[in-house]
């Protein structure tokens, strides 16, 4: 499953990230390296983008940058 | 003995305060060669031959942005003496991703391991030593925002950059990427030594396809072939690309790092509470009304309550001060024309711009709170989803709001967008804003032509403001911006509290920056403004501004604006005079026109123009080109003349064809 259809409150281990360029090399650098836990924290008020806790931190990323990152193991 | 150092680490790491803590007051700030990227430079405290440059915050040394290049290019080409890298140890595993990439720059460094204090008032611990043996460069932990550790730290700062102690380990790779990097670096090794690249930076840069880097060693067609071999060879051995293969080898290192030093039971105390606030602040319902009542109880202090006083109070000061030069110019019988270019040209000028200052300082005061208290990034999380639609981030939404009290300080808010695409197109569109420097112009022409719906034609400008920026957003994304916006990729640090010196820097900063313009480009533009206004062509001093080229000027451009519906010589001779100040433009009508009251002006205003006419003479003096001193803000952030002039051109074109839009709308309707 991709990153952007996760719940709340849920999350999984990175699989791949598939996005390009710049934009591939930026999320990777933010440490989405595939093997990493991820849990999404919540949605901004107009439901993006949304908050991410990784590697002890948080994150945000928008929906459609997140719809390039595959999950396995996903879950609460 | 002299050293130079650069201190660099990730945003939010509390780089700013430890180089405020590490010079106090003595900084420059200027721009790297080429770019809008801002350079602070300063002295050590107590150690005067030591400079201190504060590279910008960067996660990374990719060769995306023009932050993380001219970091890489400044440690390359500059050799500072030692590299001070301050990490945060709350959250060690991302900073220690640029760390790793600074140590390949083979230079002499430092690890500041700030909030320590933190770390440990949570229960957990970092082994500052084992970390300093497995990194293989010295750290020192410190707290910036508390001033420890600061005296140990530049302690080894100097031991390390006078022994030339580089780091001792870079080899972070096992496996494939250990096979790769050590073959490449061989084959590299002679051309990087040519170009001065330090040989495991080559060797990592080209296994990442790192465009920068390929074009400057000047490789020969056969050696680039043999890497592309050995890099495919690794990618298909690990099953991952090129890029992600070296953020893993990073990280994976990172994570045995941090397995061996670092005891971690829990969040600390600040991650805690900045959750908590979070549950408010960005709550789904309430975190826009939240931001929206933050953002009025600012405009509210910096505009009302306790702004005005102080900007009356300045006035005043600087009445008085004008009231003494010329009687002190009257009483030593200096000529008339020569009075004039002081009081009336020199003094009104810079005095007008100057009255703005402590709005400024106000202003800049709350902006650094929000910024430095990690509010900021949650305002560009609520907001991004708005702004995104015309090809901006949520980033730029509180410059925007900026320009609704003024365009000046909103522009140089402009300075904490990391993108410089997002950076200019905010500066361009900003001023569309209405600026409360427009009031006077609103008053003006609701009382003659709208008495009754003064209310309407307001709140009615303000959204064609915002249309127009709008509609301006959506053409630029399309046309001259349309290169790729920056990867919106934002880390939401934890709320703190912002430290007092750093808040007062900023604010002192700022003013300092204002005030050199006012007393440079403002000290110009009113002299010209001035010998325009007060001169006839024959070079004579008239009395009467009507005989001025200013006004001749005005009858040139006038016809230019009969389209538009306000053809009048002294109409646009006030939409030149605006330039200096938009409150000008109701000034300049009051003398063209003679008139003795407000009254009389409306009755003289009504015999110059029909309503539809004063319609879209509002709409263009709203929208037209900034006041000088924006101009001047826009010139610095943009970087070039160039930059500057291209706004206004544009800004005056939009202004002159929504005029007419408007004309020919409200001739029909009224």
């Amino acid at each position: 499953m991709t990153l952007d259809t996760v719940k709340p409150g849920e999350g999984g281990v990175i699989e791949a990230v598939y996005s390009e360029g710049a934009l591939r090399r930026r999320l990777l650098d933010m440490g989405l390296t595939p093997g990493t836990r991820v849990m999404v924290k919540k949605m901004a008020p107009m439901g993006d983008p949304i908050e991410l806790s990784l590697r002890g931190y948080l994150l945000s990323i928008r929906k459609e940058d997140a719809a390039k990152i595959n999950l396995r193991e996903a879950g609460a | 003995m002299s050293y130079l150092f650069a201190l660099a680490g990730n945003q939010n790491s509390g780089k700013t305060t430890l180089f405020n803590a590490l010079t106090g007051s003595n900084q420059h700030v200027g721009n790297f060669p080429g770019v809008t990227v801002e350079k602070k430079e300063g002295q050590l405290k107590n150690y005067k031959e030591a400079s201190v440059v504060d590279l910008p915050g960067i996660y990374s040394l990719s060769p995306y942005t023009a932050e993380e290049v001219v970091t890489r290019d400044f440690i390359i080409q500059e050799h500072p003496d030692a590299i001070i890298n301050i990490i945060d140890a709350t959250n060690i595993e991302r900073n220690l991703y640029l760390s790793l990439q600074l140590m390949e720059l083979d230079t002499p460094m430092v690890i500041a391991l700030n909030m320590m204090d933190e770390v440990i008032a949570s229960g957990n611990t970092i082994e500052v030593k084992a970390l300093a043996e497995h990194l293989g460069v010295p750290v020192v932990p410190i707290s910036a925002a508390k001033n420890e550790g600061i005296t140990e730290l530049v302690h080894q700062v100097l031991e390390v950059a006078k022994a030339k102690q580089k780091p001792a380990r870079m080899d972070f790779c096992e496996g494939e990427v250990h096979v790769a990097i050590h073959s490449v670096a061989h084959i590299v090794e002679q051309k990087a030594a040519k170009q001065g690249l330090p040989r495991r930076y080559a060797a990592t840069k080209m296994i990442e396809g790192d465009e920068p880097t390929m074009a400057a060693l000047q490789l020969t067609d056969n050696e680039k072939h043999i890497i592309e071999h050995v890099v495919e060879n690794m990618e298909e051995k690990l099953g991952t690309d090129r890029e992600a293969a070296l953020a893993d080898m990073r990280y994976s290192f990172i994570e045995g790092v941090c397995r061996e030093c670092v005891v971690k039971h829990g969040d600390t105390k600040e991650q805690k509470r900045s959750e908590k606030i979070d549950h408010v602040l960005t709550h789904k319902v309430l975190g826009i009304p939240i931001f929206l009542c933050v953002m009025l109880l600012i405009f509210w202090l910096t505009f009302d309550l306790i702004g005005a006083p102080l900007q009356d109070l300045l006035g005043a000061g600087i009445d008085a001060l004008t009231g003494v030069i010329q009687t002190g110019m009257e009483a030593a019988g200096v000529q008339p024309w020569l009075q004039s270019l002081v009081v009336n040209g020199i003094c009104a000028g810079v005095g007008s711009v100057l009255s703005f200052l402590p709005i400024i300082v106000l202003l800049f005061f709350f902006l650094s709170l929000l910024e430095d208290s990690g509010y900021m990034a949650r305002v560009a999380f609520v907001m991004d989803k708005l702004l995104r639609k015309i090809g901006l981030s949520g980033r730029s939404f509180v410059p925007m709001l900026v320009g609704f009290g003024c365009s000046v300080p909103a522009i140089m808010a402009t300075r904490t967008l990391s993108s410089e695409r997002d950076r200019k197109m905010t500066i361009l569109l900003t001023p569309f804003m209405s600026c409360s420097a427009k009031l006077p112009i609103y008053g003006m022409i609701t009382a003659a032509f709208f008495p009754r719906h003064a209310g309407l034609v307001m709140i009615g400008m303000y959204v064609l403001g915002i249309l127009v920026m709008i509609g301006s957003g959506l053409l630029l994304k399309s046309t001259v911006y349309k290169g790729k916006p920056v990867p919106f990729v934002m880390e939401l640090p934890a709320y703190r509290l912002p430290s007092a010196r750093s808040v007062l820097l900023h604010m002192w900063q700022k003013a300092k920056d204002f005030l050199r313009k006012a007393f440079t480009i403002i000290f110009v533009a009113s002299i010209v403004i001035w010998v325009l206004q007060s001169f006839s062509w024959s070079l004579q001093y008239v009395e009467d501004s009507a005989q001025s080229i200013l006004a001749s000027i005005g009858g040139v451009v006038a016809p230019l604006f009969k389209p538009l519906g306000f053809g009048d010589w002294r109409a646009a001779t006030a939409i030149l005079t605006g330039f200096s100040a938009k409150e000008s433009v109701v000034s300049t009508l009051s003398v063209l026109t003679g008139a003795a009251s407000d009254g009389q002006l409306s009755v003289i205003l009504q015999s110059m123009l029909s309503p539809a006419g004063a319609l879209s003479f509002l709409t263009f003096t709203i929208l037209y080109m900034p006041c000088v001193a924006a101009f001047a803000a826009s010139k610095r952030e943009m970087g070039s003349w160039k930059g500057a002039i291209g706004n206004a051109l544009y800004q005056t074109g939009a202004a002159y064809v929504v005029a007419l839009v408007v004309y020919f709308v409200a001739r029909m309707v009224l």
